[in-house]
């Protein structure tokens, strides 16, 4: 019978953590409609797939579709649209969920094209109605929310991280491990690797700091990022930024937070000269406290914040540095 | 090399949240008057095969367009920064369709147009957001694709040389001919401004429009499509934000920062 099926990718001996998720938020859909839970476990050629395997079995997984190969092992698409093709076609899967990791991003849709079914992305909830399977979706930036249910099987859907609550663990259950063989198309070597570049990482990382300062087109110079990183020296803050400012050519676009840049989750995030623009908000849903500095006090991102200033980043930013300090010593 | 770009107009996506209004029976947005512009992401690809095509010395580019008659303007906006030739695909069989049928008409486009060697697209509409048109256009093709790129320049043996964008970096591909790349954004590919002269010369030049039986698609075919919008509505948020007050901005920020150390926020 045609089950749920989730895609997880083996780190060492358990799978990436996502793919708990998936698993609990897929046992849901999968008590609903009275269908199996199963699992397609990607691996590079070294790994064993027993371990992996053994996690998702205790995640709620019947049965995993284990697929292997050197090339699977470094994040090539090619690879893995090929790989995982071959696995759904012998799952024959009635709907099948991603993380909205880049595996997901990268191959979901074309997997979908292959398989004939249809495709919905960032999902942020999913349900059944009526014995279709529904998914929640932020679209125009989320400025909306959309369901949406698929009307072509296999349903393929990414989902968004820490959009699903994950699976209990009960390492007394055990599934049924099924090897699939993958032959990789020559094709896949279309695309060759000349060179990986490594992006020298100084200070705490954004998606794992505790306090994060961004900086917005309102910043208005790469110059004046220097009073920012003043103020995140003195918190130990990770520094993030507005995609106007990556666009102005100010800081890297690694810097970037939002819904095409990266996901914060820290307890404090300090916006300077940002707007608020709700592709930026998407980013820093995770976010405990949000304070904004802004000229502007129409500006939207007064709507998020917790505490605001109206102000002129040029003044309020180093008072700011200068009175943390003395307040907190150092 | 035969370079096309992938544009779509959408509604200003810096329209504020409170100023969004969405049709919730037709399950659309409702706000007539606002402008239309280019997808932010579309308009780095069309940056990125500019820098190509002048890093290679020669090139052609054609910008491609699906959408109403106003998408019109979106091309000749690529036209003034230099591209060479557009088309606008527009019937209205192509309204309202999904990711498949969006790419199903950019592919027959593409191969009417005799083929591309790169094929661009945004990594993401501004609008609907699917992030999935470049993706299914490379499997119209049957193109390998490859996602996130920031920059390209020529490769060996007229293979193109990819920049992509990974978590921890970058990487640097060599793809054969032809390949869909999706672009995202970098702080080296922010569309140009166009000349004036250029604008002038824009306006004079002729854009086809295409039409389903143009590109020998099947309008009910099309209509067919692979998921459905049951529900379209506007989130609401309830923060209320606490502001911070003084006579002067050195007040204001002492204020802010006694505020932070007596909520323990650093
Ligand atoms: C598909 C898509 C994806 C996107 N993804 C992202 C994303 O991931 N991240 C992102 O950030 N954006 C993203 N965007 C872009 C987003 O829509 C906005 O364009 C962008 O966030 C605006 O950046 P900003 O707030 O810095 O600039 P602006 O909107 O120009 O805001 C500048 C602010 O600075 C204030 N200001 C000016 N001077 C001062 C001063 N002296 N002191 C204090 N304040 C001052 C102004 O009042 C204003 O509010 C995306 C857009 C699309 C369509
Ligand atoms: N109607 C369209 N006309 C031209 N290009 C489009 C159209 N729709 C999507 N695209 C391209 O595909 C990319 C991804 O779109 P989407 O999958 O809708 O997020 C966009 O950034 C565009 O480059």
């Amino acid at each position: 019978m045609p089950g749920i099926v989730i895609v997880a990718t083996a780190e060492g001996q358990g799978t990436n953590p996502a793919a708990l998720e998936l698993l609990g938020g897929g046992a849901g859909l999968a008590k609903a409609l009275g269908c199996p839970l199963e699992a397609v476990l990607v691996s590079g050629s070294g790994t064993d797939p027993a371990g992996p395997a053994a996690k998702l079995f205790a995640g709620g997984a019947r049965r995993v579709y284990s697929v292997r190969h050197e090339r699977l092992g470094n994040g090539s698409p090619e690879a893995a649209l090929e790989a995982l093709t071959a696995a759904c076609r012998r799952a024959e899967p009635r709907v099948v969920l991603f993380s909205a990791d880049r595996l997901g991003l990268e191959v979901a849709p074309r997997l979908a094209h292959r398989l004939g079914g249809s495709m919905i992305t960032d999902a942020v909830a999913l349900e059944v109605r009526d014995g279709d399977v529904v998914a929640t979706r932020p679209a125009f930036g989320g400025k909306a929310m959309e369901q949406v249910a698929a009307r072509a099987t296999p349903q393929v859907v990414t989902v968004k991280l820490r959009a699903l609550e994950p699976a209990a663990l009960d390492e007394s259950r055990s599934g049924e491990l099924v090897e699939v063989p993958v032959d990789l198309d020559p094709g896949v070597d279309r695309v060759k690797l000349v060179e990986r570049v490594e992006e020298a990482a100084e200070g705490p990382k954004l998606e794992t700091a505790r306090v994060v300062i961004g900086g917005g087109r309102g910043v208005g110079g790469a110059e004046n990022f220097k009073q920012l990183e003043e103020l995140a020296r003195v918190l130990g803050a990770a520094l993030g930024a507005s995609r106007a400012a990556v666009d102005e050519g100010w800081v890297p676009a690694s810097w970037q937070i939002g819904q095409t840049g990266k996901a914060i989750a820290s307890d404090l995030y300090i916006a300077v000269g940002i707007s608020g623009a709700s592709q930026h908000t998407a980013g820093i849903s995770g976010v405990k406290t949000i304070v904004a500095i802004n000229t502007d006090p129409e500006a939207p991102i007064f709507e998020r914040a917790h505490l605001g200033v109206v102000g002129d980043h040029k003044a309020v930013v180093p008072a700011l540095t200068a009175r943390l300090k003395e307040l907190l010593g150092k | 090399m035969n370079i096309v770009v992938c544009l779509k107009q959408i509604i200003d996506y810096e329209i504020p949240p409170r100023a969004f209004r969405i049709d919730r029976q037709k399950k659309k947005p409702a706000m007539p008057d606002a402008s239309l512009v280019i997808g932010p992401f579309d308009e780095n690809a069309l940056e990125v095969a500019l820098q190509l095509r002048e890093k290679a010395g020669g090139g052609r580019i054609t910008a491609v367009s699906m959408g109403p008659e106003s998408a019109i303007e979106a091309l000749r906006k690529a036209l003034a920064v230099t591209a060479d030739e557009a088309v606008l695909l527009s019937d209205p069989a192509f309204s309202d369709l999904d990711p498949f049928g969006t790419a199903r008409v950019l592919g027959a486009a593409i191969k009417k147009l005799g083929g591309a060697d790169l094929v661009l697209t945004g990594r993401q509409s501004g609008d609907w957001d699917a992030g999935q048109v470049g993706q299914l256009l490379a499997e119209e093709l049957g193109a390998p694709c490859v996602n996130f790129a920031f920059r390209a320049e020529p490769g060996g043996d007229g293979r193109v040389r990819l920049y992509k964008e990974t978590p921890g970096g970058a990487e640097i591909l060599e793809a054969g001919t032809p390949v869909v790349a999706t672009v995202t954004n970098a702080e080296t590919n922010q569309l140009r401004l166009a000349k004036v002269r250029d604008l002038m010369a824009a306006n004079r030049k002729p854009v086809p429009t295409w039409s389903a039986a143009d590109l020998g698609l099947d309008p009910a075919a099309l209509a067919a499509g692979r998921i459905e919008v049951l529900d379209l509505y506007v989130p609401t948020y309830d923060a209320r934000c606490e502001f911070v007050t003084g006579e002067t901005p050195e007040d204001k920020a002492s204020a802010l920062a006694r505020r932070l150390v007596e909520l323990k926020l650093v």
